[in-house]
């Protein structure tokens, strides 16, 4: 965090805030523009659509021809004064950029081969969506029939072998929770990912008794981003302590927030971080 | 074992260090069965591992591994970290065989963004991780042989692995966390001894092979230690998510090298040993079979290390396309893979490693069964654990 505010950073980035990024290395132009940047450090979220448009406002002077609601407010922009709208305007453009990446998940293709065929024959509403990324097959599938498809792909699909089993958290999304099965199939010698979605709180069907590797992994999500999977034998924490607070690998899981309680709590002083 | 698991032992509320009074009282104990605590500070335990065990008498009746004592939170630390950023925090996970860690994390990369590495680049990386892999093996042979006994081993055996590293000081200047290889390739252009280095190395290797197995393979306590000791099947060690040496032992014959060629591999002979019985001693075996396969595929690599560039064309600044992969390598412990997702940002949405030794340690429970507490140390070892990777 600290590090962002030694470089000049023309502008904050979504998370990133890359020092190195070429877009934001471009306009040395904008050495005015760099006072509200720099006052918005603190703030993590920008517009990463911002640097591409932010050099052309730099260049003709008054009339910027891609007009972003952020360039009337620095184009005319003095010095010093234009730090004070520049700060607010960069807080409206806030809420759009993080939008179209994460809201809908990225569908490189669909893919309806004949293992996609033979799921939905099966089950038809069951599997919700089918795509490939990357030619990795992904399959999602409806939560309340997971146990059942696992068995079907276990036993007659011959994905024996569960080799791995997490979560991904996507909180702006109705549904926050991915929980991710990465499987194997030792006589097909193929891989498959089955992905099933839950919203917080809602509970998904374990699967420990069909690959019994599920056993530690489901702790692991459990223990990392609070998924509740419904009737496992151990639904206990693994990595961190018992009384741990919090589910760390959440997106909003604030570690700052979680220092500043324990010590105001437990020191009785404030940190100052 | 119905009791047992109603006992409290497994209890959620009596897992923690402060309860294990309480959980000792509340538990009930046969006549001759009570409940000990090895580790987190153990010198067999190979890191802070603890296990829980009830015995009845010297044997073994249930066991309880509580791990979590060096997690450090690194999938939460790849997600504010840029790609490159993130490439030395996996060389802490697996520290015994960081080379490897970081072939199996570039590739990911690499994988989500569609690019490959020249074939010089893997080449080298292949001599490189192959080399690593001897030297995880030599770290396993040596203190499971301490573990069990056999106090001579580890002295030959890090004497070779110190080879090993300084091949690796060469090339990167660094002889545990390397950090030996970048997203695209490699850093670093091989030093002008390398072949040579790693052909004397692997000449001699072999004879240092033969070494060891005169002192254990058919050594009487050896084989009263390890024969018939932490027994797994193929179908348990499967639905354990066993992998790497230890199903293999099981009759497995399965390699992510061979199943799925990453870096150079397809283009070497090698075979893959398997053991019969998924006892400790196949598992042994397999191992010491597996480092004369590694000196085989590094001595057909040094013939021919093809010219060109090392690095493939990545920007400095790496943007994924959003999308999500899983890429898995044969870590010298099993399969180690990398489930990552991007968001099309300059860092990743999310990493998930899956860690061989986390999973491998869940068939501990099934192995130790039964077995006397001496032998529990001998099936730790044979596990080949790491505890930075598993707990991460």
């Amino acid at each position: 965090m600290r590090r962002e505010e030694t470089p000049p950073p023309a502008v904050c980035r979504n998370r990133g805030k890359m020092p190195n990024d070429p877009e934001d290395k471009q306009p040395p132009v904008n050495a005015q523009g760099e006072k509200p940047a720099n006052e918005q450090a603190d703030k993590p979220t920008g517009a990463p659509v911002a640097p591409a448009v932010q050099p052309p406002v730099a260049k003709p002077v008054a009339p910027p021809t891609p007009p972003k609601p952020a360039a009337p407010a620095t184009a005319p922009g003095a010095p010093v004064g234009a730090a004070m709208p520049g700060a607010p305007a960069g807080a409206a453009t806030l809420p759009k950029p993080p939008a179209p990446p994460k809201e809908a998940p990225p569908k490189p293709e669909p893919v309806d081969n004949p293992l996609v065929q033979r799921f939905k024959k099966r089950f038809g509403a069951g599997i919700l969506e089918a795509w490939q990324d990357r030619k990795q097959a992904i399959l999602v599938v409806d939560r309340a029939h997971l146990v059942e498809i696992a068995r079907f792909t276990r036993d007659d699909e011959q994905f024996n072998f569960l080799a791995d089993l997490t979560a991904v958290d996507w909180p702006k999304r109705e549904k926050r929770f991915d929980v991710v099965l990465n499987l194997y199939s030792f006589p097909k010698n193929e891989r498959l990912r089955l992905k099933v979605w839950a919203a917080d709180g809602e509970p998904v069907p374990t699967v420990s008794h069909v690959w019994p590797t599920a056993n530690w992994l489901e702790r692991e999500a459990y223990d990392m981003f609070g998924i509740v999977f419904e009737g496992h034998p151990n639904l206990t924490r693994i990595l961190l302590p018992d009384g741990w607070q919090g589910f760390p690998l959440r997106k909003d899981y604030d570690i700052l927030t979680q220092d500043t309680a324990w010590i105001r709590e437990n020191l009785g002083i404030e940190s100052g971080q | 074992m119905t009791d047992f698991l109603n006992s409290g032992f497994r209890k959620t509320d009596l897992n923690s260090d402060a309860n294990m009074e309480q959980n000792v009282e509340t538990t009930v104990l046969g006549a001759d069965e009570i409940i000990i605590n090895m580790g987190p500070q153990h010198p067999s335990t190979h890191g802070v591992l603890r296990v829980k065990l009830k015995l009845d008498g010297e044997k073994v009746v249930d066991s309880e591994c509580i791990i979590g004592y060096l997690h450090r939170g690194v999938e939460k630390i790849a997600e504010h970290r840029t790609y490159q950023q993130f490439a030395p925090y996996v060389d802490r996970m697996d520290y015994v065989a960081a080379v490897s860690n970081g072939l199996g994390y570039c590739e990911a990369i690499e994988k989500l963004l569609g690019v490959e590495a020249p074939p010089r680049a893997r080449v080298i990386r292949t001599i490189l991780t192959e080399l690593q892999r001897i030297a995880s093996h030599l770290v396993w042979l040596g203190t499971h042989a301490l573990d069990i006994g056999a106090l001579t081993p580890i002295f030959y055996c890090f004497r070779e692995r110190e080879e090993i590293l300084k091949i690796f000081e060469k090339y990167c200047g660094a002889r545990l966390t390397t950090h030996a290889f970048r997203i695209g390739g490699l850093q670093y252009e091989a030093y002008d001894e390398l072949e040579k280095d790693t052909e004397r190395f692997c000449n001699d290797f072999e004879h240092k092979v033969d070494e060891y197995e005169t002192l254990l393979t058919s050594n009487r306590i050896w084989l009263g230690r390890t024969k018939g000791i932490g027994v797994i099947s193929g179908e348990q060690a499967i639905a354990i998510g066993a992998t790497g040496p230890v199903i293999r032992a099981s009759g497995i014959q399965w390699d992510i090298r061979k199943a799925a060629p990453y870096a150079a591999y397809d283009q070497y002979k090698f075979d893959i040993p398997t053991g019969k019985n998924g006892d400790t001693y196949d598992r042994y075996m397999v191992r010491m079979e597996e480092m004369r396969q590694s000196t085989r595929i590094c001595l057909q690599a040094i013939q021919n290390i093809p010219t060109g560039p090392i690095m493939a064309r990545v920007g400095k600044v790496l943007k994924p396309p959003p999308g999500e992969v899983y890429h898995a390598i044969e870590a010298p412990k099993g399969e180690l893979g990398y489930y990552v997702v991007s968001d099309g940002t300059t860092q990743p949405y999310r990493v998930r490693i899956r860690p061989p030794s986390f999973v491998n340690l869940q068939a501990f429970d099934t192995m130790v069964k039964g077995h006397l507490v001496a032998d529990v140390v001998a099936i730790i070892g044979t596990l080949d654990i790491v505890l930075g990777e598993v707990d991460r």
